[in-house]
């Protein structure tokens, strides 16, 4: 029923990599309409536990749609969806972040006019004691603390937790949303053109805190356009097109020049 | 020392704090009845019902958000009340709460429809403000309706000296409002969701209740300081509150809340609804034609929309 989207250069559908029995994450036939736009065609993905998943393609793939879905944000039209080997149903981002899936968005992952150790806890505040109906009291003694030691582990030592966002470089502010993700001790990471924007140093900073990330046993789930960013990194490239998965693949089975050819 | 600086730079009720205080200086040795106790009673009986509305008004553009229809839920709200009394025949403390009813129902229209349809709040609020001020209007067919003996007064007006039982009613809602906005989740909820929505709704928070509530509790607080005013004149007007919600609105800006939403606190409400009520008060005694208090409320507008934006500059780059 799904198109088949055939790819002059894509790899065989045989030859795509397979989940293993416990995949941290692993969606089936995946579809999602947009009114009469077909963003996502029935697609099969999957991460395993610590594994680096690289996602690429081209503008308008169904990159981000597939995440939006995967992080609780959109609802897929069809398919079924199971982490840690249950099916769920991720009905809010509330119950993807309960299972421990973090996102990082490609645009706006932080509040630019709030505080760092504010901005880490959006949604998730620790409460002093009395409450009602899920308000109360902030523990601001406690966010700060956290959010300092969350800073030092990404190298931003010399600003305070209290500091707003906006005064944060691109790259300072995807470090904070990755201590944030490291801070809620996620199983699964994911990330939307987390480079976007950044300087090659910044770039190679927020890669190796992915990096570092897989040594904790978190997996993360990579999109970029350039795959010279995520492939020194990555464990395994999926590669998307116009909605289809059209290459899965293992980085120790290719080399980034194949890797090029099959999907451009 | 530097870290000082900056730290009071960044907050824009500091710069507008000192202005009050200058204003006041000028005033008081411009005017010498100005710092009279005769005078600072008539500041400070006018002073909660522009302040209540401002609280409200200044928490709903934290969340990114107008509303230009206080100033009819401000009439609307008691008028209904005291008709309630004097021709419907509710037992007074009823007709308030049928009141309150009133106010929450026109918040909660405002958001409903801003967020239904995903229309400016600006565009809802302004139709509200016509339809609600044309609803008051009709109810009292034309003069207002007569002032029932029974009700509760002294609660909201009660003349305690300096101030009126007015002054504690706004002093409450300050300090819980101040909590709620600045130390609980919810206010963390409410910045956020003023900020950067998607941010917000990307964590979980569901925006839309965190807007819909702020749209009730702005009118609930019209309607309230509507009352406050109704009670004091014993009078319920159609036309009360007329040019109230641009007031507020002005107050809230100059006290330093950004029209932009995610920016605002408490005390700037306070300081900026202060230097309207100083500055009206201040022209009379001065005797200066009163016909510059709106000028200089304009003026000052504007001047602090500048002021904050070149103190956030200066702030950010001071690293
Ligand atoms: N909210 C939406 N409403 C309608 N169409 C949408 C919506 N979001 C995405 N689409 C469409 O779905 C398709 C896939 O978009 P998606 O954002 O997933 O692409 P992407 O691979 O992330 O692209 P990019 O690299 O530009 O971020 C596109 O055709 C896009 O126009
Ligand atoms: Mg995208």
């Amino acid at each position: 029923m799904t198109t088949e989207i055939l790819h002059e250069h894509a790899q065989p559908k045989r030859e795509f990599v397979t989940p293993s029995a416990n995949a941290l994450i692993r969606c089936e036939a995946l579809e999602k309409w947009y009114g009469s736009v077909h963003a996502l065609t029935g697609i099969d993905f999957h991460a395993e536990p610590g594994e680096i998943v690289g996602l690429v393609g081209d503008n308008g793939a169904g990159k981000s749609t597939l995440i939006k879905i995967l992080s609780g944000a959109e609802q897929q039209t069809s398919g079924r969806i199971f982490f840690d080997g249950k099916e769920v149903r991720l009905t809010s981002p509330k119950v993807a972040m309960h299972l421990g899936i973090e996102t990082i968005y490609q645009y706006t992952a932080m509040v630019p006019q709030m505080s760092i150790a504010r901005n880490m806890f959006i949604g998730r505040e620790p409460l002093t004691g009395f409450r009602i109906g899920g308000i109360g009291l902030m523990d601001q003694r406690a966010m700060v603390e956290h959010a300092t030691r969350s800073m030092t582990n990404i190298d931003l030592t010399r600003r305070s937790p209290n500091t707003t966002v906006e005064e944060l470089s691109g790259g300072q502010r995807q470090a904070v949303a990755i201590a944030r993700a490291m801070y809620f001790k996620s199983k699964l990471l994911i990330l939307d053109e987390p480079t976007n924007h950044l300087s090659v140093k910044e770039t190679n900073k927020v890669l190796d805190y992915v990096a570092s990330l897989k040594e904790q046993g978190i997996g993360s789930i990579f999109i970029s356009h350039n795959l010279h960013h995520i492939y020194p990194i990555a464990d395994r490239i999926v590669a998307m097109a116009r909605g289809a998965k059209i290459a899965d693949i293992r980085k120790t089975d290719t080399s980034i020049d194949d890797m090029t050819d099959m999907i451009v | 020392m530097n870290s000082i600086a900056k730290a009071l730079l960044s907050r824009p009720e500091i710069s507008a704090l000192v202005m009050l205080i200058l204003v006041i200086i000028g005033f008081s040795l411009y005017a010498p009845q100005f710092l009279t106790y005769a005078n600072m009673r008539v500041t400070f009986f006018a002073f909660p019902e522009l302040g209540i509305v401002v609280l409200g008004v200044g928490i709903l553009m934290i969340a990114g958000e107008f509303d230009l229809s206080v100033g009819s839920v401000f009439a609307l709200s008691p008028l209904v009340m005291v008709i309630a009394v004097g021709r419907w025949g509710f037992d007074p403390f009823v007709a308030i709460a049928i009141g309150f009813l009133v106010a929450l129902f026109v918040g909660y229209l405002n958001g409903w429809i801003t967020l239904q349809f995903s229309i400016p709040s600006f565009v809802t609020t302004l139709g509200m403000m016509f339809m609600v001020r044309s609803v008051a209007v009709v109810l009292s067919g034309g003069f207002p309706p007569p002032f029932p003996v029974d009700f509760p007064i002294g609660i909201f007006v009660a003349d305690l000296g300096l101030f009126r039982a007015s002054m504690l009613w706004f002093a409450g809602f300050a300090v819980v409002l101040a909590v709620m906005l600045h130390f609980s989740n919810l206010g963390n909820w409410i910045y956020a969701t003023g900020g950067q929505p998607q941010a917000a709704s990307d964590m979980g928070i569901n925006t839309r209740r965190v807007k819909l509530f702020c749209f009730m509790l702005c009118s609930f607080l019209a309607g309230f300081a509507g009352m406050v005013t109704t009670f004091r004149l014993k009078s319920a007007l159609p036309a009360l509150g007329e040019g109230v919600e641009l007031q507020a609105i002005a107050a809230a800006v100059i006290g330093g809340t950004s029209l932009m939403g995610g920016i605002g606190s408490v005390i700037g409400f306070i300081v900026g609804t202060g230097l309207i009520r100083v500055i009206d008060n201040g022209l009379v005694m001065a005797r200066i034609d009163a016909n510059w208090f709106k000028f200089a409320i304009g003026a000052l507008t504007i001047l602090a929309v500048i002021l904050n934006m070149w103190v956030r500059r200066r702030a950010r780059a001071m690293h």
